[in-house]
């Protein structure tokens, strides 16, 4: 008997359990459109209607969207790396190895290492397309500021990022990026000014108190560097990054949906 | 094969910084006001070129080693998404200017005129995205294993030791700048710079559609910054720069022992020993006296020069804070190349070199 899969669907759409969960059933008219969107708090990120050249890709390319979809993938696929992983300069390589040989199929690691290299290539592509339609312009101009906190944040996770597989790779990449700090005027040991900052012949800014040594928590990059940028990348920027992306996505509601000409 | 080899050779020759920068400068002053580059037979065009290009240059040994580094896979990747894109939104700039031309409606316009329900019309959209991007990482995690080199030795520093391949274009701007200037304030002025941008482009056209005709200026200056600067300056960084940071064609085997003659010269050294043939004055004023008179002058004097002369107009528009902020920043932003291009061709090292002070421009 070919099952009728139509009154199954309805049967299903009636039944107490879906209608709890889904209380307007199949959005197929206008109001449960509506209620649709409005019912359901992921959805009410978004307008009711919406623009129509705000819909079309080669607006928007989705852009932003894809930027906060990676987002996403690389917070589930991090929550799962960090049941693995100790940062401790004993464990850090090995227990990355581990997962690379034991795990049969594992490809978390590498979802998460290409999906961060996405991330920053569709931030950049995103803040491009909204440069080329001219959306920071008012009353937008706000919300591409908080755009380009965005930006460097997920520049920074990515850099605390590349250090925690504590291989060749990463200790030197980071030490490369890290050694810029110490020529910070006035505040690094090799930055222009500083030897003038000296009290008699003390001088007092040294190689154990300097911009580098700040961000390392330490004079190279060692066991303080590992544990300072795991917790960065893990809690501290993911925190104010998810922070920062709900005050983003209030703003395009805010400022009158995604732009458009007047 | 002589022929390959010889042609080889030339592009090895031709991807020198010196060219590349001054290539993709071209492209971008010149192509963005070429019509026919942003038709779909121009972007065909590019495709082929770049593409083509590429794809014949993985069988080259030399070149197959380092683009095939799974971390430079991303960078290969990254040209041709914002090459694509760049096409894609001039080729709508062009159109809508064609449009606005022939006083039609912009194709946004034409769009916007009606609104449409989020469900299903946006929803579905962002679904399939999301189903691509998911496909898409999954292929790709599959076939390219995350790299894992030796455990961290902390007494054997890798030859070339690059940062993270974002950073590059910071780090190629290193040969031309100290760290003070290339690590911390240029990067600070960056992001400052781009915060800047709304509040000092008060040009109200051209918000919420591509256009290229209604702002030329904006567009070429931040393409400057971003195609020119940023990400070409990455993919030098990551393809062209081996050992000891020289510089390598794409057909070049990466040797350590490389040499390459270093006879780059500090302004004062120009001035005070070969043109007034004398010998170094011993107090740092006055040795480079010359030097932060040109950089005073650039920074604090050009602006207000320009305002009365070549950007009288823009001075007028755009009020004096606003006029002053942004050509500061633009200035600033152009003192890269004009840096660049003092190297290649009079070898310059340091406008201002003051090592007592470690104080290098
Ligand atoms: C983590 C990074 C970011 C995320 C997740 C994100 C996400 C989004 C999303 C989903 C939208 C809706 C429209 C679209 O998809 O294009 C949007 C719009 C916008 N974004 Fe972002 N964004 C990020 C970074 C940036 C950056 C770097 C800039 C600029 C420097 C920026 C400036 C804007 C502006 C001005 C809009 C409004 C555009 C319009 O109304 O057309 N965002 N963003």
């Amino acid at each position: 008997m070919v099952p009728r899969w139509r009154q199954i669907q309805e049967q299903i759409v009636a039944s107490q359990f879906w209608k709890s969960i889904f209380r307007v059933g199949i959005p197929n008219t206008n109001r449960k459109r509506v209620l649709a969107m409005l019912g359901n708090v992921v959805l009410h990120l978004h307008p009711v209607k919406t623009r129509k050249s705000g819909v079309k890709m080669r607006y928007t390319w989705c852009a932003g969207g894809v930027t906060f979809f990676l987002f996403l993938v690389l917070t589930f696929t991090g929550l799962l790396l960090m049941f693995y992983y100790r940062p401790t300069v004993e464990y850090a390589f090995v227990d990355i190895l581990d997962l690379r040989e034991q795990v049969p199929f594992g490809i978390m690691r590498e979802v998460h290492r290409w999906g961060a290299h996405a991330m920053v290539i569709s931030v950049w592509i995103h803040m491009f397309r909204v440069f080329m339609t001219g959306s920071y312009k008012p009353p937008r101009e706000f919300n591409w500021v908080i755009g380009v906190i965005l930006l460097v944040l997920t520049l920074l996770l990515s850099f605390t990022g590349y250090l925690l597989p504590w291989d060749q790779l990463a200790i030197w990449a980071i030490t490369v990026g890290s050694n810029m700090a110490s020529a910070t005027p006035l505040m690094g040991i090799q930055g222009p000014g500083t030897g003038l900052l000296k009290i008699g012949d003390i001088p007092l800014v040294t190689s154990t108190n300097d911009a580098r040594f700040g961000l390392l928590g330490g004079r190279f990059v060692g066991a303080g560097a590992l544990l300072r940028f795991y917790v960065l990348h893990c809690v501290g920027i993911p925190l104010i990054a998810a922070f920062l992306m709900a005050v983003h996505f209030w703003r395009v509601r805010k400022d009158g949906g995604i732009s458009g000409p007047a | 094969m002589p022929v390959i080899n010889a042609f080889k050779s030339a592009v090895n020759f031709l991807s020198a910084p010196q060219y590349l920068v001054t290539a993709m400068l071209v492209l971008l002053l010149v192509g963005l006001r070429s019509k026919l580059l942003w038709s779909k037979r121009g972007g065909l065009f590019l495709l082929v070129a770049i593409g083509g290009g590429m794809a014949i240059s993985y069988l080259d040994p030399n070149f197959n080693a380092v683009a095939s580094l799974p971390d430079n896979v991303p960078i290969v990747g990254m040209i041709f998404l914002v090459g694509f894109f760049f096409w894609f939104a001039m080729n709508q700039a062009y159109e809508n200017d064609r449009r606005i031309a022939a006083g039609l409606p912009t194709i946004e316009a034409a769009d916007s005129a009606q609104k449409v329900f989020s469900w299903p019309d946006l929803v579905y959209v962002e679904l399939i995205c999301l189903v691509v991007v998911m496909a898409v990482m999954i292929v790709w995690s599959i076939f390219l294993k995350a790299p894992l080199e030796e455990p961290a030795n902390p007494t054997d520093s890798p030859n070339p030791a690059k940062a993270p391949w974002y950073f590059l274009g910071l780090q190629e701007m290193l040969v031309y700048y100290d760290p003070w200037l290339a690590g911390v304030v240029l990067p600070s002025l960056i992001i400052v710079g781009l915060m800047a941008i709304p509040y000092i482009d008060t040009n109200p056209k051209g918000n919420g559609y591509f256009t290229f005709r209604e702002r030329k200026w904006e567009i070429t200056l931040f393409l400057l910054g971003f195609l020119v600067l940023w990400c070409t300056l990455i993919a030098l960084g990551t393809f062209l720069r081996g050992p000891n940071w020289n510089f390598f064609g794409p057909y070049e085997f990466w040797d350590v022992n490389k040499l390459v003659p270093l006879n780059n010269i500090n302004l004062s050294e120009i001035i005070w020993i070969k043109m007034l043939k004398r010998s170094l004055p011993n107090f740092w004023l006055i040795r480079e006296i010359f030097g932060l008179v040109i950089v005073g002058f650039y920074v604090a004097a050009l602006p207000l020069l320009l305002s009365k002369t070549l950007l009288r107009r823009f001075y007028e528009k755009m009020g004096t804070p606003r006029y002053l902020i942004g050509v500061s920043l633009v200035l600033i932003m152009i003192s890269l190349p004009i840096k660049m291009y003092l190297r290649w061709f009079f070898n310059l090292k340091y406008v201002v070199n003051i090592p007592e002070f470690a104080f290098n421009i």
